[in-house]
């Protein structure tokens, strides 16, 4: 029943979309549309977690008569898909609900409200399909529909460029999909998924389909180096928009690998993980690398999913590591495949809260740019307080949300010296202190993004005349951050239950968290670990109150006023404050400088000449020099040469569709 | 009544991390002005300082923000919980299991965290220049100290403090490299997290070499005493996570009589001591680094913590 239900859902976005387009230009139209798709995508999440909480044993389908005529449409809703139903209608739920507030400031709402309830519906409908060509066919409506919403302030040059990027990766992702469903539905073209899982493809296919699901799924969610698309395309969107692709559609990405690597490909071989492990940990790093290294604040937020990304396929490439190792290790690749689910749905939840705070201090300034922002604490202290919310939740600090993934995931690498491979043993500690360099980086990161753009003096005018965003926003804001420090108090309930999902893909599940005491979370045995973020909370704010009422009662409560101390230099110029990029200075010199070929060039005046001294930081980005560049000058290249082929006569074309029949012929009669 | 018990001792451990932690500090300086062929000051005016800060009105600069004023609460309150849960002189204590090793070491992380924001909050060069280096050293320092938390929790199967504390004082434990390796590279970034010479200098102003008194330097009265204090316990936490690491000795086990706990008690001033003085000796003889010497410093310890790890898993199939 429930993907039946989910269907009308989706049918109802779908029917959005016309509305929209007849009267997207009326001023009330986005409170109707995106009130409609709030109230929708909340029925849907509810759906969803109903089926995930009562009935994740079974599996609801459903055939419909459409795609290929021998096949119909397949849909069905099972554990792993209800989860990730949850996470994309919460998502949905959270950007509908700010975009209220918001998308009242749009000043082209006709170029987002057609495609925005399309786009949810998409992203529904990857995650209900139940067979390669619904899925392969959803997946292209979901990148059509959100490029076209990543090019709806088309006016802005970078905007056009980013979609043309996101297009031509977008469709180089289908593509390795497509080949890769290709090979694993065989020359029959048995394309329903629970064929494919019956099928049992050979090694050496498997591990080929595992390769094109990497690139393709990879693309997607923005494993290096296939990332180069995604901090383009998803700061151009609007800003909710952005919370969508972030948050939520590089989810959908994640939830393609997960039902092909662990569903459909069958058992895996030991050496998948080392790919999977090292790409993650490559990602991870990198990613948080790159956003330090930026000035853009929603750019800063793009490259950081990057990271997440990163983190969540690590896990799961440990969790491949102990799935290959057969039934003995099951409780270990629960654990590990747990950790990564818990991540995809908590950088859900912050990473759509921190997009929400850019785009209401984009709104409040219309600044993009941390040098040009600053002191926004006094002017918005409510989007403060959430944004500090979710980047101390990003950066895996206790007692939010990210440290219980980060935690689990760190616990399962503590179980990998009992894996028998060479390989597995050396890397898995390196991705370990990986890990840990990436979540200790993005501290820094977001250190550097709320202190440049919330705290210190203002930058610029528009920042110092920058005003409360509105309520609809804030709502959205607090829910969210609220959800973050649920799930970081009481991080047992998610665990116990994601353990369906972890039943019908490893067989194993961790065991039930809901009956420990006091509410924490024992992932083994409690003599091994435990964590309770519950009591750390209540701790830390009971000794807080405590020092509080002490101090103010028995010692001082007298406060005054004075300028800035600064070792008694303190200037009036707000450019005397650090900016993005000197704050990030220590740290492009101890890394950037071999990773990005980071160079500072000084240049100063000759004595006695009153030129000003200048200072230019040189920065590279590697994988785009090495991989997009020389790809971009070959397509040109062979397009040039190509070209010629346009101004030929009917002769020569003639012959040259003869000589390309003769040819097929010929490879057609020579083939074993 | 167990339970209460317990409950008193939980207490106790709470009270005693915070009433010694000023005292360690006091001590070191003691014994490094001795070294010195200084007088010193008193061992106790650590305590008078704190005091005398909390009786003094705050001067908050005017572009001072709430979070400026929450900030140091925060980082008390942080520091004070994660020292309470490293075993003192008695292990497996009432919510001992609430955090392990992996926890504390982020809630510090957390501390951290907001210390650096607050540097950024006024707005002034000098909370900048502490903030950006604390991140920078952070982000070596975090990544070598897990690496030595795989290396104690891969040998005693747990990251359970009160656990790895008795499995390292049983005789399951024999010599290992990787104990060595990871007593090394726990010290170097114990330096570099309590900001101590040669990564950065407790006794500074006006230096462009300090980090983290640039990043409170906007500080005074009341909140001053809560950062300091703070300081004061997260040495304290560092010792006593050493002293119960590698010298687990006289730390009485869950459900110990009251001579136990005695000696328990006795056994850990007397390691308070030891590590005392160690660190007033390691600072009197060695010269502070330049900044971006630090990189390669605690580089090193990340590259041991790795060492330590990898030979661990290497030696587990043989």
């Amino acid at each position: 029943m429930t993907a039946t239900y989910t269907l009308y859902g989706v049918a109802a976005l779908l029917l959005l979309a016309p509305v929209a387009i007849a009267f997207g230009r009326s001023p009330r139209a986005s409170s109707i549309v995106y009130g409609a798709c709030l109230i929708v995508t909340l029925v849907l999440g509810l759906l969803a977690l109903i089926h995930l909480l009562e009935h994740s044993d079974q599996s609801s389908t459903v055939v419909l008569p459409f795609g290929l005529p021998w096949l119909g449409s397949h849909f069905r809703v099972d554990a792993l898909a209800s989860f990730f139903l949850i996470v994309v209608n919460l998502g949905g739920a959270g950007a509908s609900l700010f975009a209220l507030g918001y998308g009242q400031h749009e000043h082209a709402p006709h170029r987002v409200l057609p495609f925005y309830p399309v786009y949810i519906a998409a992203m529904n409908l990857v995650v209900l399909a139940d067979d390669a060509f619904t899925f392969l066919v959803s997946w292209e409506f979901m990148s059509l529909s959100s490029w076209a919403l990543v090019i709806s302030h088309h006016e802005i040059k970078e905007n056009l460029r980013a979609g043309y990027v996101y297009l031509m990766m977008a469709s180089f992702g289908t593509l390795a999909l497509l080949l890769g469903f290709g090979l694993l539905a065989g020359a029959d073209g048995n394309y329903a998924f629970a064929a494919i899982r019956d099928a049992h493809p050979s090694s050496g296919l498997a591990a080929l389909v595992l390769i094109l699901v990497l690139v393709g799924a990879g693309s997607k969610a923005g494993l290096v180096p296939l990332h180069a698309w995604l901090p383009l395309a998803h700061p151009a969107a609007p800003s909710h928009v952005s919370a969508l692709m972030s948050g939520v559609m590089t989810k959908v990405a994640v939830y393609g690998f997960v039902r092909i690597v662990f569903d459909l490909l069958g058992p895996p071989a030991w050496w998948w993980s080392i790919v999977v492990l090292a790409l993650g940990a490559i990602t991870a790093v990198m990613g948080v690398l790159y956003a330090l290294m930026q000035n853009d604040l929603k750019r800063v937020l793009a490259y950081s999913t990057i990271e997440n990304i990163g983190i969540i396929f690590a896990a799961f490439g440990l969790a491949l590591a102990f799935k290959a190792q057969g039934s003995a290790f099951a409780f270990a690749s629960a654990l590990a495949l747990t950790a990564g689910l818990l991540h995809v749905f908590n950088h859900s939840l912050f990473k759509s809260l921190l997009f929400f705070g850019a785009g209401a201090v984009l709104n409040a300034t219309g600044e993009r740019d941390m040098d040009r922002l600053g002191g926004l604490i006094h002017r918005m202290p409510q989007t403060a307080f959430v944004f500090l919310v979710g980047c101390v939740a990003i950066s895996a600090l206790p007692p939010l949300n990210g440290f219980v993934s980060e935690w689990l995931t760190f616990q399962a690498i503590l179980l990998s010296p009992q894996l028998p491979s060479w390989g597995l043993k050396i890397l898995v500690p390196a991705g370990g202190a990986i890990l840990a360099l990436s979540a200790a980086l993005a501290a820094a990161c977001f250190v550097r993004a709320f202190g440049l753009t919330f705290l210190g003096r203002p930058r610029s005018p528009a920042a110092s005349s920058a005003a409360e965003t509105d309520s609809n926003s804030l709502a959205a804001m607090y829910v969210l951050a609220a959800c973050c420090l649920l799930a970081g108090i009481l991080p047992g309930f998610l665990i116990d239950a994601l353990a369906p999902v972890t039943h019908v893909l490893i067989g194993a599940n961790m065991p039930h968290q809901a009956g420990v005491e006091w509410l924490s979370i024992v992932p083994i045995a409690e003599s091994r670990s435990s964590y309770n973020g519950l009591l750390v909370f209540v701790f830390v704010v009971m000794s807080g109150s405590l020092a509080t009422f002490i101090i103010h009662r028995l010692a001082s409560d007298k406060l005054r006023r004075g300028p800035a101390w600064d070792c008694g230099y303190p200037d009036p110029n707000p450019a005397t404050q650090y900016s993005a990029s000197s704050f990030a200075q220590p740290i492009r010199r101890v890394y950037g400088t071999m990773i990005f070929s980071a160079r500072e060039i000084g240049e100063m005046p000759a004595p006695g000449s009153t030129a000003p001294a200048r200072l230019t930081v040189e920065i590279r980005d590697l994988i785009w020099d090495a991989l997009y560049a020389p790809i971009a000058v070959g397509i040109t290249y062979a397009t040039e040469k190509l070209n010629a082929l346009q101004f030929l006569t009917i002769r020569q074309y003639l012959s040259l569709v003869f000589a390309a029949l003769v040819i097929l012929l010929l490879m057609l009669a020579l083939w074993p | 009544m167990a339970v209460i018990r317990e409950f008193a001792f939980q207490c106790a451990e709470m009270l005693l991390v915070l009433l010694l932690s000023p005292l360690l500090t006091g001590f070191v300086r003691k014994v490094k002005s001795r070294l010195l062929r200084r007088q010193g000051p008193p061992l106790l005016q650590p305590y008078r300082d704190l005091i005398r800060l909390t009786r003094k009105e705050v001067v908050l600069a005017d572009g001072a923000s709430w979070l400026f004023r929450v900030i140091p609460y925060l980082i008390f309150a942080g520091t004070w919980v994660a020292a309470s849960l490293v075993p003192t002189f008695r292990s497996g204590l009432l919510f001992s299991w609430s955090a392990d090793l992996i926890a504390i070491i982020a809630l510090l992380g957390s501390v951290r965290f907001f210390l650096a924001l607050a540097g950024l909050d006024v707005g002034t060069s000098f909370g900048g220049i502490g903030s950006s280096r604390e991140v920078m050293i952070a982000s070596l320092a975090e990544p070598a100290m897990l690496m030595i938390v795989f290396t104690l929790a891969l040998i005693a199967g747990s990251t359970q403090l009160s656990t790895m504390a008795a499995h390292m004082a049983s005789s399951a434990v024999g010599l290992r490299v990787s104990l060595g390796l990871g007593l090394l590279a726990l010290i170097m970034v114990a330096i570099a997290e309590n900001a101590r010479i040669p990564i950065d200098n407790p006794a500074t102003h006006l230096e462009l070499t300090m980090v983290h008194e640039a990043m409170v330097l906007e500080y005074s009265g009341r909140h001053l005493a809560l950062i300091d204090l703070s300081s004061e316990l997260k040495l304290l936490l560092y010792v006593s996570l050493i002293g119960c690491l590698f010298t687990p000795w006289g730390i009485a086990g869950p459900g110990a009589d009251a001579a136990a706990t005695a000696i328990g008690l006795v056994c850990y001033v007397g390691k308070l001591a030891v590590g005392g003085v160690l660190l007033a000796v390691f600072e009197t003889v060695i010269a502070k680094m330049r900044v971006f010497r630090v990189p390669a410093f605690l580089g090193a310890a990340l590259m041991l913590g790795l060492l330590a790890t990898l030979l661990l898993f290497v030696s587990r199939s043989l």
